[in-house]
């Protein structure tokens, strides 16, 4: 749905469920997963509806992914890092031991 | 001016039961509130529907109650009854980190045998982690009540304010009492909206209670805190009953949606004019440092919410229930002191049992208002 | 974070035109100033990103324009003043004492303020309709912002509905940035081009931001891009955004698409002032609440102020000007300067602000937002985070529900994890359209710390916490049984 009006740069490597996502280092999470064509970010803990960003600028909070272990975390903003494991967000999240 | 034979003063879970049984008996009562229906500590509590640890005054008016939320679709109806969310069965449970907490547990339940209850009982490590397999290794054990569990305050709440009002009672929210007086013809309720006349008056202010009775001359040194309570995101189901502390800051459990709600006696700043209280970090660490502790399951949960509940508190932490000690046909129940949610659905009724029959079946000597000097508001 | 700055004279929560203007100039006057936001860098979300795309990337500056690249001098003025910066970082309670809360790195700290300056700024109205959560509908706002930080520009069919002048700068931007666009709806009363010229000789002062909006349609209208004007705007698919269909010229519409951008205007940003009951108002011109201030920013909290549109909307160029204002005020009550030499400072500031203002009169009459709440079917979502419907909300507030925290406690609307910023407007203006009553008088969600959500182990882990704060009544202590 999206892609980047320059493909330079994109030297880091981050992880969606285990799938590398290569990206610009000063990227967003949220970003980089959307330019990637990531659509589905999370699935609602009430009805299971998929969810992608609305606002991009914390607010909205669709953008909640499990990201390098801590759930509901926003990542429109999360700059990425190298080696970040970033999880989809199914429901309620799965919050590490359970 | 409006005229009628009960006026029940708040529009929480007490004022809103009492005025439901007081309709039960044939009368046509008005609730007056001052903000709207459950705004305060009925609405805004932890929703613990508990007999754990209870003063042993109390028992005997839980354990009424208890029987009170196991037959709700009685009172309520099926719709209003399933509304309030009431999860019974679950157990209530008082953990025990240290060998003293232990010991602490095993003489509460001698004591509270010896008084002829027989509702909680001691449990062991391998018990507690049955019942509550996320709980660490530091938890030894500890006290249960397997008959408690937990309801929704709010929508608690609003069905007993449903219900009174299928009953006839009449609920005037934004009403403020400014002032009360007894004539020949009854009470005169002097209101920021109106006068009312009145044969009865039924004292449910919560923690503006003893205002109330301040306007008949009637002194209770009464206080009030600010309860809070913090609310993580939605969660997977972990944890069926309801947990507290005994030597630590503690009390929480899962609700249907699945947050989890934390508690336990941490102050909020209260606010009695602005009708408010704020939450302090400061203080919400301790808490937050014991559900680390106990569930290292919620070390990932995020806080979402706080809050704090505006409600009365006595000197000896029971509340005040019974007729006026300066005044006839006024009768008070308010005091509760941060576990009044339980008795909700029972002291409207022993309300509506003293203001028609003059006396209750279950013993409440322990609330009397006159255990307070009615002149100098100084425990007798 | 360093122990330094859990103690500093002046807060500064935000860093776009106001918080980096407020920032900038206090620290100037000697004032001890640290500025907290949330982005990596600064600028806020009208200048986001601004340093890295003003030293490359010079398609991108093309496709933003000039009024963007203004945001650099800015961005250099307050990285040379010398006040402090914590980029990336959540400040999750402000306390009537100037306490806030703060979390960074996965840690969280409080900061002892003698004074905080809140340019939290603006955010998009939320645009609640039919479809709305759809993956493949987002603001016009969040596509800017991925052009600004990332240079991410729409591949796919793209339609744009709304009202207002972001609506058709967006438009103009993708467009320049070649995105296919395939529609753009105006949801609006009357078009820009007609309120435009009608006020054209009235604002001949702001003959270059007219011109330049009517220049956005010229070039869209070039490019053949399919204009309607349209109302009961619905998104549909299944699972993703399939079509967007409306009502326009008497009949219903339906454009394939795979991504719609709405915008409905901006509304103040007042999670901090509302958590801290800073007294607000309803401002009816733009169909939105905001903390009263007085004409340095000052909040009817003491130790607060609020700089830029977080204080009321008037746009970035207005807001550097408050934010300076903010901070005269607050270098005067920290003894800086003497009062007669912050009102002399203020002169050409408040100059500036009462001409923006003028402007903004202007904006407000020719985009009242649409109302969409009005639309509101029962089947729409209000409340994203608990997907609570209107529908379900009218039929509470039927059974009696007069105040909007009723409904939230009842219904769980607001609840959830945005903790009320999607849906606070929608569910208030629902709610007294239902009563027939004042805005006022349905209320603000109540909204207590923590006003981002905050990992149990952060707040477990605070450092620096009172812990001689009382945390437990004295009559329960020793006595178990007397836990409530």
């Amino acid at each position: 749905m999206f892609r980047r009006l320059w493909a330079d740069d994109l030297s880091a490597t981050i992880f969606l469920d285990g799938r590398p996502v290569l990206c610009r280092p000063g990227d967003s999470v949220a970003a980089a997963l959307l330019a990637a064509g990531v659509e589905r970010f999370r699935t609602t803990p009430v009805s299971g509806a998929d969810r992608m960003p609305y606002c991009m600028i914390g607010n909205c909070f669709d953008c909640l992914m499990e990201i390098d272990g801590q759930a509901d975390r926003q990542a429109c903003l999360v700059t990425v890092a190298e080696g970040m494991q970033v999880c989809s967000q199914f429901g309620t999240g799965s919050f590490g031991t359970l | 001016m409006t005229a009628t034979n009960a006026i029940v003063i708040g529009g929480g879970i007490h004022g809103c039961c009492t005025a439901l049984h007081l309709a039960l008996r044939g009368m046509r009562p008005i609730v007056l509130e001052k903000n709207t229906v459950g705004r305060h500590a009925s609405g805004v509590n932890a929703g613990g529907v508990r007999q754990l640890m209870r003063h042993a005054a109390e028992v005997p008016l839980s354990m009424a109650a208890m029987d009170r939320w196991e037959r709700l679709d009685d009172l309520l109806g099926p719709k209003l009854a399933k509304d309030c969310e009431f999860i019974g069965g679950i157990g209530q449970i008082g953990i025990a980190a240290s060998e003293a907490e232990m010991d602490w547990c095993q003489t509460r339940v001698a004591e509270m045998r010896s008084l002829g209850h027989a509702f909680e009982e001691v449990i062991d490590a391998k018990e507690l982690r049955r019942l509550v397999p996320g709980a660490a290794d530091i938890c030894r054990g500890g006290i249960i009540s397997r008959r408690d569990g937990h309801a929704n305050p709010f929508r608690t709440t609003q069905s007993f304010r449903l219900r009174a009002e299928q009953l006839g009672v009449r609920i005037m929210e934004r009403t403020r009492v400014t002032g009360l007086e007894q004539g020949d013809g009854g009470w005169t309720v002097m209101t920021d909206s109106g006068v009312l006349r009145s044969d009865i008056v039924v004292n449910c202010g919560g923690a503006w209670a003893w205002q109330v009775a301040a306007m008949i001359g009637e002194h209770f040194p009464s206080t009030h805190f600010a309860s809070t309570l913090m609310v993580t995101s939605r969660m997977p189901h972990f944890i069926d009953p309801v947990v507290i502390g005994i030597d630590r800051v503690l009390s929480f459990k899962q609700t249907e949606a699945g947050t989890v709600v934390i508690g336990g006696g941490i102050l909020g700043d209260p606010d009695l004019n602005a009708e408010t209280a704020d939450t302090v970090a400061d203080r919400m660490v301790v808490s937050a440092q014991t559900v680390y502790d106990f569930f290292p399951i919620l070390r990932r949960a995020t806080i979402v919410r706080s809050w704090a509940g505006l409600e009365a508190l006595m000197p000896d932490v029971i509340p005040v229930i019974g007729p006026s000690q300066v005044a006839r046909n006024l009768w008070h129940a308010f005091g509760f002191s941060g576990h009044g949610f339980q008795l909700g659905p029972i002291v409207g009724s022993v309300i509506a049992d003293l203001v028609a029959d003059g006396q209750s079946a279950i013993p409440i000597a322990a609330f009397s208002p006159a255990r307070f000097s009615a002149a100098t508001g100084t425990p007798r | 974070m360093t122990v330094a700055r859990t103690n500093c004279e002046l807060a500064i929560v935000g860093g776009g035109p106001a918080g980096l203007a407020a920032a900038a100039l206090a620290a100037e006057l000697g004032v001890e100033t640290v500025l907290f936001d949330e982005q990596p860098t600064p600028g806020g979300q009208v200048y986001r990103n601004i340093e890295a795309n003003s030293r490359r990337h010079d398609a991108l500056r093309d496709i933003l324009g000039g009024d963007y690249a203004k945001g650099l001098a800015l961005a250099e003025r307050f990285r040379r003043s010398g006040a402090g910066y914590e980029p990336l970082t959540a400040i999750w309670q402000v306390s009537a004492g100037g306490k806030l809360g703060v979390s960074q790195n996965g840690k969280a700290y409080l900061t002892k303020a003698g004074r905080v300056i809140l340019a939290t700024g603006a955010m998009e109205r939320p645009f609640p309709i039919p479809g709305w959560t759809l993956p493949g509908v987002m603001g016009a706002g969040a596509a800017q912002t991925l052009m600004k930080a990332s240079g991410i520009v729409p591949d796919r069919p793209t339609i744009i509905a709304g009202s207002g002048p972001l609506t058709y700068l967006v438009a103009f931007q993708l467009l320049t940035a070649g995105a296919p666009l395939h529609g753009i709806i105006d949801t609006s009363e009357k078009g820009l081009f007609e309120t435009g010229l009608a006020a054209l000789p009235l604002l001949s002062s702001f003959a270059g931001d007219l011109l330049k909006g009517l220049s956005w349609i010229v070039a869209l209208g070039k490019a053949r891009v399919p204009f309607f004007r349209g109302r009961n705007l619905a998104a549909e698919g299944v699972s993703r955004l399939e079509a967007v269909s409306f009502d326009s010229g008497g009949r219903r519409h339906r454009l394939p698409a795979s991504l719609l951008l709405v915008h409905e205007g901006v509304v103040p940003n007042n999670q901090i002032t509302a958590s801290l009951r800073c007294r607000h108002v309803w401002d009816v011109g733009q169909t939105a609440w905001h903390p009263q201030t007085d004409k340095w920013g000052a909040t009817s909290t003491e130790l607060i102020a609020v700089a830029g549109d977080g204080a009321g909307i008037a746009g970035a160029r207005s807001a550097v000007h408050r934010g300076r204002l903010a901070a005269l005020d607050a270098a005067c009550r920290l003894g800086r300067i003497s009062r007669t030499e912050r009102d002399e400072r203020a002169l050409p500031e408040r100059r500036a602000v009462q001409r923006e203002n003028r402007f903004r009169a202007f904006l407000n009459s020719a985009y009242h937002p649409t109302e969409a709440v009005r639309w509101l079917a029962d089947d729409t979502i209000a409340c994203r985070c608990e997907e609570v419907t209107a529908g379900e909300l009218r039929a509470l507030i039927s059974e009696g529900f007069t105040d909007i925290n009723q409904l939230k406690s009842f219904s769980r609307c607001g609840m959830g994890q945005c903790q009320g910023r999607m849906c606070a407007g929608t569910v208030a203006r629902l709610m007294s359209d239902s009563l027939k009553s004042d805005i006022e008088s349905v209320g603000y969600y109540r909204l207590r710390l923590p006003i981002k959500p905050l990992p149990v182990a952060q707040l477990a882990e605070l450092g620096n916490a009172d812990r001689d704060s009382r945390p437990l009544l004295p009559v329960v202590e020793g006595d178990p049984s007397q836990r409530i």
